[in-house]
């Protein structure tokens, strides 16, 4: 990271519009902020997500000026910001809270920024507008923050932020003081507005679901450092530890040791059964590992699998346990099934309601067949 | 959370550059208050120990023929510690402190407790009945006590008129008179830092206690009592500490038999104009409600202030 | 609930908190020269002090203290609240914190002795200060600074310390973020600092006592002198017209206090009940 990015124009180029570089943080002897290094792109909305002091909103809290990192750096489009106090910065946060000043209206909190610019009246005035516009509140411009609803004050929290165009949006966990209806409808409305202005994001979150679904890539956090870097899918899908396969949705692990290593497939045996891998790993025979499987990915049956259900004949008497149905939970949309194996162990699995499944009814007690592709699995090192 | 953490190097220090913005928020009021305690009390201290005739003193350090001289005069502290008299006032003065702080508690406690109770929309009201006698002047609440305890006062008047009694009752210039007179002075101070606390109580506590098989009077005892404990303590050392020095109310309403310290400070430094008997027992008395002192000290410290001052 | 003895036990407090008090005004109407035997009704006393130079000089000086010691203590009062509240660690910040608590209990015969004895030592070496206004405003304000402090502490603590990194977050310096944030939202514990340190300064009478000279004898301490002697129906007449006052300032705070909560309530839940329905509509 030692390199410069500046280019002839002496910023940066967009894809390290925000450079993180080797950021820490001390308290007393604790590390809140561990040696971290991040690039985010210019236009790209990131989420730092974990559970609390994982050192996100300490993380979040330097970029925005408040904390004063103990080393390191912060690139804001090619410029050093890390020493800059935050009235100086060109970034703005919108805080959990709202912080709306309760003794200004709806039109002096969004033209508090501008204010202290020095910008004049009437250009002011134009900006206010365009920002009370865009989320939707012009009709109350003149109410003060207690008149409004949580939604609302949020509205004007975000027009805030954008009315001095900063380079940089910061938002300090945006949807947690919503309800859940509320949250739903507010995840994709600010995603749009967000998109919409073009303003690169960094939201911070412990809600793996916010993040899931409004960032476009996701940084992982735990004891101040980052676990994993990248898109809600490669998260998911490919979980880089157990924690991360573990915090993100639902899991099944189970723990084996490996037989069989080929460059191309892999045999991995664990009290509930034999794994049939169908990728490659980076490891030995005799290793002690992980293998996590998500819920969607079971199928569940009455009867044994075929080997033409397979995907690959290979896979035939592997991949598959038997049990019984020890709990179902019915969401509307899908139904989780828990189920309960010959070995004691409980394993989740799911399965959407979007046909009847009149054929393949399924009631507590009964034994069933869960079974996967060897492709669905992540292994994973302890 | 991070948070919590953060507050401690708050960012904003951190932005006031040029230090002078944090520190003249620091140093001015400090000043002014080493100026106007620790500097004026050392003074008192220095006189406490000093040769004097009254209310001229000597030096304590001299310096003549080469040698060094450093005087410190102890006897008024002997005095103070050995005679009868004064040691008896002592005593005395914190047992009427005491007394006063029990009485506020047994009174206030229970009034605070039905004021939080109350209906909320009463509240407000039952506050304010509270406050109004706390902003009227102390001094001539304590005087209206003289005209109803008076040989010639209404209690006695009324008694009389009613024919219950034919002689007046002596209630004035007692340890009962000046008793009442603390109490009613203190009272509100003890009401108010207890109601604000009871008000803040969750009542679901209480729910739960009952749910548990408590009845309500031992759920009072068990649960309310114990919480409240913060708003006893404030209460007992706003009532306690000043009472020890009290000298309005043992003057108006006090007698030969009520000794308080407050009252001896006063007479050595007005009738008897010895200043440095004064200053011995000014320090004597800080020594007396020292502990109290560093009780209520840490308990400001801890709960971040008194409210409902 | 506990209604019956709880509604007796308030009504007793109030009957023991206020019957002296309306004594007090009761007597000040007294024709008699015994002020607690009644005699006819009578406004002549108050006549009486309207014209008493004492009185009226005595509180022209009370007032004219009590205003100078509410304005400096609520400026120093603020000072020390936010060095309490905003830095959580400087230097010599117990003995800070002490300093700012003990004037709450500590004994008024010791402050006043002590500060007296401190000018008596001023005076000696630089001339100055004269007992007099000045050094009664200085006992005062030293009280009065930490009252101050206390309330506006109280409220410091309670407002939300986002607000001043939002302000800071939109480009305000430090100072701005003071006086364009913090200061209105704390104006109203100032105000409230402002008249209880007024009042406490109004009323003081042994510290003043010990700090005042020859010609500034504050209404105090001529009530004092007299209820010494005894019996007075002056006093009463003073002490009505105080609670008047008094009555009338609490009772009006009161009532706009709490008008303005109950306004405040009120459009609170008409927001959220629109919230609601938005969603749900949408």
């Amino acid at each position: 990271m030692a390199d410069s990015v500046a280019n002839s124009t002496g910023r940066s180029d967009d894809s390290r519009f925000v450079r993180i570089d080797r950021l820490s943080k001390h308290f007393d002897e604790v590390a809140a902020v561990d040696d971290v290094s991040l690039d985010i792109k210019k236009g790209e909305i990131f989420a730092l997500l974990g559970s609390s002091g994982c050192g996100k909103s300490t993380l979040l809290r330097m970029l925005a000026g408040f904390e004063l990192p103990t080393s390191g750096n912060i690139y804001l489009d090619g410029a050093d910001i890390a020493k800059m106090p935050p009235y100086e910065r060109p970034i703005n946060m919108m805080f959990q809270s709202y912080a709306l000043f309760p003794h200004l209206t709806v039109w002096e909190n969004v033209a508090f920024g501008l204010k202290r610019d020095g910008m004049p009246k009437e250009q002011i005035a134009e900006r206010v507008e365009s920002m009370l516009g865009i989320v939707k509140l012009k009709p109350y411009a003149k109410r003060k923050p207690h008149q409004l609803s949580g939604g609302q004050q949020q509205r004007v929290a975000l027009a805030r932020c954008f009315a001095k165009s900063p380079k940089l949006l910061l938002l300090d966990e945006p949807l947690g003081a919503l309800d859940r209806k509320l949250r739903e409808q507010t995840q994709f409305e600010l995603v749009n507005i967000i998109k919409k202005v073009g303003v690169t994001c960094v939201m911070v979150t412990h809600d793996q679901e916010e993040a899931m679904i409004m960032a476009d890539r996701i940084a992982v956090m735990q004891e101040g450092r980052f676990l994993q870097v990248g898109h809600p899918r490669e998260i998911y899908e490919t979980p880089s530890c157990l924690f991360v396969a573990g915090f993100i949705g639902d899991v099944n692990l189970f723990k084996g040791t490996v037989e069989v290593d080929e460059p191309d497939h892999v045999v991995i045996g664990s009290p509930e059964c034999r794994h049939y891998v169908s990728h490659g790993i980076t490891g030995t025979r005799e290793m002690q590992v992980s293998i996590a499987l998500r819920p969607e990915k079971i199928c569940l049956q009455k009867h044994e699998p075929t080997i033409e259900q397979r995907e690959s004949p290979a896979e035939h008497g592997y991949n598959c346990v038997r049990g019984t149905i020890d709990g179902i939970a019915y969401f509307g949309q899908f139904t989780l099934f828990h189920v309960k194996l010959d070995s004691g162990t409980v394993i989740k699995a799911s399965r959407e309601n979007a046909a009847r499944h009149e054929d393949t009814k399924l009631e507590r007690g009964q034994q069933v067949y869960a079974w996967w592709d060897g492709s669905d699995v992540v292994v994973l090192l302890n | 959370m991070n948070i919590a953490k953060s507050i401690g190097k708050n960012g904003i220090v951190r932005f006031l550059k040029r230090d002078w913005g944090k520190r003249s928020v620091i140093g001015i009021p400090y000043f002014f208050l080493i100026m106007l305690f620790t500097v004026p009390f050392l003074v008192v201290l220095k006189l406490s120990v000093s040769e004097t005739d009254g209310i001229h003193f000597e030096d304590l350090t001299s310096y003549a023929d080469g040698i060094f001289n450093i005087k410190i005069k102890l006897s008024n502290y002997i005095f103070l510690g050995t005679d009868p008299l004064y040691v008896e006032t002592y005593w005395s003065s914190i047992k009427f402190a005491a007394i006063n702080t029990v009485i506020c508690l047994i009174i206030g406690y229970p009034f605070a407790y039905f004021m939080a109770r109350s209906p909320a929309s009463m509240r407000p009201a039952l506050l304010m009945l509270v406050s109004l006698p706390f902003w009227t002047s102390y001094l001539l609440r304590v005087y209206a006590w003289k005209g109803l305890l008076d040989d010639n006062g209404v209690f006695n008047n009324l008694l009389m008129w009613m024919h219950l009694i034919d002689q007046p009752i002596k209630m004035m210039y007692t340890g009962f008179s000046m008793t009442i007179g603390m109490v009613y002075t203190y009272v509100p101070f003890m009401i108010l830092p207890l109601y604000s606390n009871l008000v803040k109580m969750d009542l679901r506590l209480l729910e739960a206690a009952n749910d548990l098989g408590a009845t309500p009077w031992k759920a009072f005892w068990l649960v309310t009592v114990p919480l409240s404990k913060n708003g006893i303590v404030a209460g007992a050392m706003l009532v306690f500490i000043p009472s020890v020095g009290e000298y309005v109310i043992p003057e108006l309403l006090g007698g030969p038999s009520t000794l308080m310290i407050g009252r001896v400070l006063w007479d050595e430094f007005f009738s008897n104009n010895d200043w440095a008997m004064a200053s011995s027992v000014a320090v004597t008395m800080v020594g007396l409600i020292l502990i109290p002192l560093a009780i209520f000290n840490k308990y400001q410290a801890d709960s971040g202030g008194v409210r409902g001052v | 609930m506990n209604s019956k003895l709880g509604k007796t036990w308030l009504f007793a407090g109030y009957v023991f908190l206020y019957l002296p008090i309306i004594t007090l005004i009761v007597f000040s109407f007294n024709d008699s020269k015994m002020v607690t035997l009644w005699g006819g009704f009578t406004f002549k006393w108050y006549g009486v002090i309207a014209h008493d130079t004492e009185v009226v000089d005595g509180f022209i000086l009370s007032m004219k203290i009590a205003l100078m010691t509410a304005t400096a203590s609520v400026v120093l009062g603020m000072l020390a609240a936010f060095a309490m509240v905003r830095y959580k660690s400087f230097f010599g910040r117990t003995t800070f914190s002490a300093h700012i608590n003990a004037p709450l209990v500590v004994p008024e015969v010791i402050t006043g002795l002590s500060l007296l004895l401190f000018f008596v030592m001023c005076e000696r070496l630089f001339g100055m200060p004269e007992r007099g206004i000045f050094t009664i405003w200085a006992g005062h304000t030293s009280v009065g600074m930490a009252y101050a402090a206390v309330v506006i502490q109280s409220r410091l603590l309670e407002m939300d310390k986002s607000l001043e990194e939002a302000a800071m977050d939109l480009g305000c310096r430090p100072f701005q973020v003071f006086y364009l944030v913090t200061l209105p939202l704390i104006v109203q514990s100032i105000m409230a600092a402002w008249l209880l340190t007024f009042t406490i300064s109004l009323d003081d009478v042994v510290s003043t006592a010990f700090l005042s000279g020859p010609g500034s004898t504050t209404l105090p301490i001529v009530i004092l002198s007299r209820a010494r002697l005894g019996l007075d129906p002056t006093v009463n007449a003073i002490a009505t017209i105080t609670v008047a006052v008094v009555a009338v300032g609490v009772l009006a705070s009161s009532l706009w206090l709490s008008r303005q909560e109950r306004r405040r309530v009120a459009e609170q839940s008409a927001a959220y009940r629109e919230g609601m329905l938005v969603a749900i509509e949408a």
